[in-house]
């Protein structure tokens, strides 16, 4: 079973490095783009390094307000029996597959200057992309910790009771039986929010040394002539998503 | 007497299917109660009702003297704790999985230290403090649960069906952990069986829960000199009572009637309850010279294809049922009327009472 495991992330970095390598090899205009993108980030350009930690630090903020409510969403629906719980499911279930692109105008019109919601001065503003990934990740983050609840023993939470645990806490004991799930949906969401290019652009509008994060600049620099940056910056999402999945495993094995 | 825990008029439902009806159950302090009933009868839904893991639908739950209510269930809850039939353990290691009742009774850490070392002596785990829980035999991990329940020293233990499916070693090293707690600590048990052996040598009192109904409480010997009932009841086999009287040799030969006398390694004088298991029977086309002391002819007059086994009913002057596999059914030809030796030596013999 174990070898099941770490047969997919071989296959998928191997297929990886071919498609790479294929790019090397046949586009010229990509390989000298490699060579100043690794420049670029083994240099520290500060505009790179700049891009980079912002990026994480909205992605990380939206992922953190999601979490505030999203996880007891999870957890009181995949406890919880109510009326209407399957259509709730189900709304979240569909959520996840909202176009970004689609989110990001509904929260244009509703948090632009002239809009219900724009005298909270959220647009063209980090805090108001970050507000804007959180509702988009949401859907991701409650269905993956609905999942992973119900997924836990039911008898978990009788057993945390009879040792003493109150309501509270024995969720909370079901919630930490579900550790891994959970994890995964965090790790899912912030890998979403920052590799999303929908809402930051509708809301931040990519604007230099504001809103200006990895994947607007990528989008913005590939179709500008600036193609290093735009390898560069990618190079450096990549690492992240990859970092961030990789760090959560190492955690959750440490502290099982 | 006085009483640790007080059902009044319960009566637990989910949604049209009454689990409960009307029970009316006083738990003496510091004895053992046995609840007896078919699956299904209720047995766990009054156990969870007792642990305050679930609420009756109507009727009171009194702890102590004091009614169970929204406002104190948190804080009468730790006053007992339940081992589940399915065991269910903490996705971590032993230590941590006894650790979790003691934090929430505020332990330190090298009291719970102590306490962990201690149940885990008396369930014969030493050593396994670090080995993770869900990793360990059925048998272990059944024990891991009683050691974290016993380690919370709670007035009342609740133990239902805690050696179901369990080989006899564990089941000994349960029987025998239970034993020591009540001995040592004074619980007060109730504790939920299929188990007939266990009724004789644990219990003190024994309630019969049939159908969600409380059909009988009393002392082990007057529930079960009811065996008729009991046996329609609690699909007990083989369960016969009559009167005893001892042999020279110090056995004991109990007459169940219909010119059936049985016995008895164990000594019992005057009404007793018996059984025998149906595995523990012998089978013989002819009548064969063996150290089983009870030996009787009869006829087949019920056959019960079990899959890999078949049980068949023997008329010996009263009836016996009688396990054997189906290679052994084919291999002596046998069907309905068919004459046939059941044997069984006194030591298969149970006293219940």
């Amino acid at each position: 079973m174990a070898h099941k495991n770490k047969i997919v992330p071989v296959l998928f970095l191997i297929l990886f490095s071919i498609m790479v390598a294929i790019l090397i090899v046949s586009v010229e205009e990509f390989r000298e783009g490699l060579k100043e993108a690794i420049t670029l980030i083994i240099s520290g350009n500060p505009e790179v390094i700049e891009i980079t930690l912002r990026s994480i630090y909205i992605s990380g903020t939206a992922t953190a307000l999601a979490i505030i409510w999203s996880i007891p969403i999870g957890l009181v629906i995949g406890l919880k029996d109510f009326f209407g719980k399957h259509f709730v499911k189900g709304l979240f279930h569909a959520l996840i597959g909202i176009p970004t692109v689609a989110l990001g105008l509904v929260l244009y019109l509703l948090l632009s200057s002239s809009g219900p919601f724009g005298f909270l001065n959220l647009f063209l503003n980090p805090i108001g992309v970050a507000v804007g990934q959180a509702i988009l990740i949401t859907p991701i983050m409650v269905s993956f910790t609905t999942s992973a609840v119900e997924a836990v023993e039911p008898e978990i939470k009788d057993l945390a009771k009879t040792l003493g645990a109150s309501e509270v806490e024995a969720a909370l004991a079901v919630l930490k039986e579900s550790t891994a799930g959970v994890s995964l949906a965090v790790v899912g969401s912030f890998n979403r929010a920052i590799a999303e290019l929908g809402v930051v652009y509708m809301i931040g509008q990519n604007i230099r040394g504001q809103t200006r994060v990895l994947t607007t600049t990528i989008a913005m620099e590939s179709t500008s002539a600036n193609i290093s940056l735009s390898i560069a910056l990618a190079i450096i999402l990549v690492v992240i998503v990859f970092s961030v999945s990789l760090l959560s495993n190492l955690l959750q094995r440490r502290f099982k | 007497m006085s009483t640790i825990a007080e059902l009044e008029s319960a009566t637990k439902s989910y949604g049209e299917i009454i689990a409960l009806n009307n029970i009316t159950l006083r738990i003496p302090r510091n004895e053992i109660l046995t609840i007896i009933g078919p699956n299904g009868s209720g047995k766990t839904t009054l156990l969870k009702i007792l642990a305050c893991i679930e609420k009756p639908t109507k009727g009171t739950l009194c702890f102590n003297g004091e009614r169970v209510n929204e406002r104190n269930i948190d804080r009468l809850r730790l006053k007992s704790t339940m081992v589940f039939q399915k065991t269910t353990l903490f996705n971590t290691t032993v230590y941590k999985n006894i650790t979790y009742g003691l934090t929430l009774r505020g332990l330190s850490k090298r009291e719970i230290a102590e306490k962990i070392r201690e149940v885990l002596k008396i369930v014969k785990l030493e050593g396994y403090e670090r080995r993770f829980a869900k990793k360990l035999s059925g048998g272990e991990q059944q024990r891991v649960s009683l050691a974290r329940a016993i380690a919370l020293e709670t007035d009342l233990l609740l133990l239902d069906e805690p050696t179901a499916n369990l080989d006899q070693r564990n089941t000994s090293i349960m029987e025998a952990a239970i034993s020591h707690i009540r001995r040592e600590k004074n619980t007060t048990i109730v504790l939920s069986t299929h188990n007939m052996l266990q009724i004789g040598t644990l219990s003190e009192k024994v309630a019969l829960l049939i159908n969600g109904e409380l059909v009988n409480v009393g002392k082990p010997h007057e529930i079960l000199n009811a065996p008729k009932k009991l046996a329609d009841f609690a699909r007990i086999e083989n369960l016969f009572s009559g009167n005893s009287c001892a042999t020279q040799e110090g056995t004991t030969i109990i007459d169940v009637g219909g010119n059936v006398q049985i016995e008895a390694a164990a000594k019992t004088i005057g009404r007793a309850s018996i059984f025998i298991r149906p595995e523990d029977i012998i089978l013989s086309k002819t009548k064969i010279e063996s150290s089983a002391r009870n030996v009787f002819e009869g006829k087949i007059v019920e056959i019960s294809d079990l899959r890999s086994l078949v049980k068949l009913k023997i008329d010996v002057g009263k009836p016996f049922v009688v396990q054997i596999t189906k290679r052994s059914f084919n291999e002596m030809q046998l069907g309905l009327s068919s004459k046939i030796f059941i044997a069984f030596k006194a030591s298969s013999v149970h006293v219940l009472d």
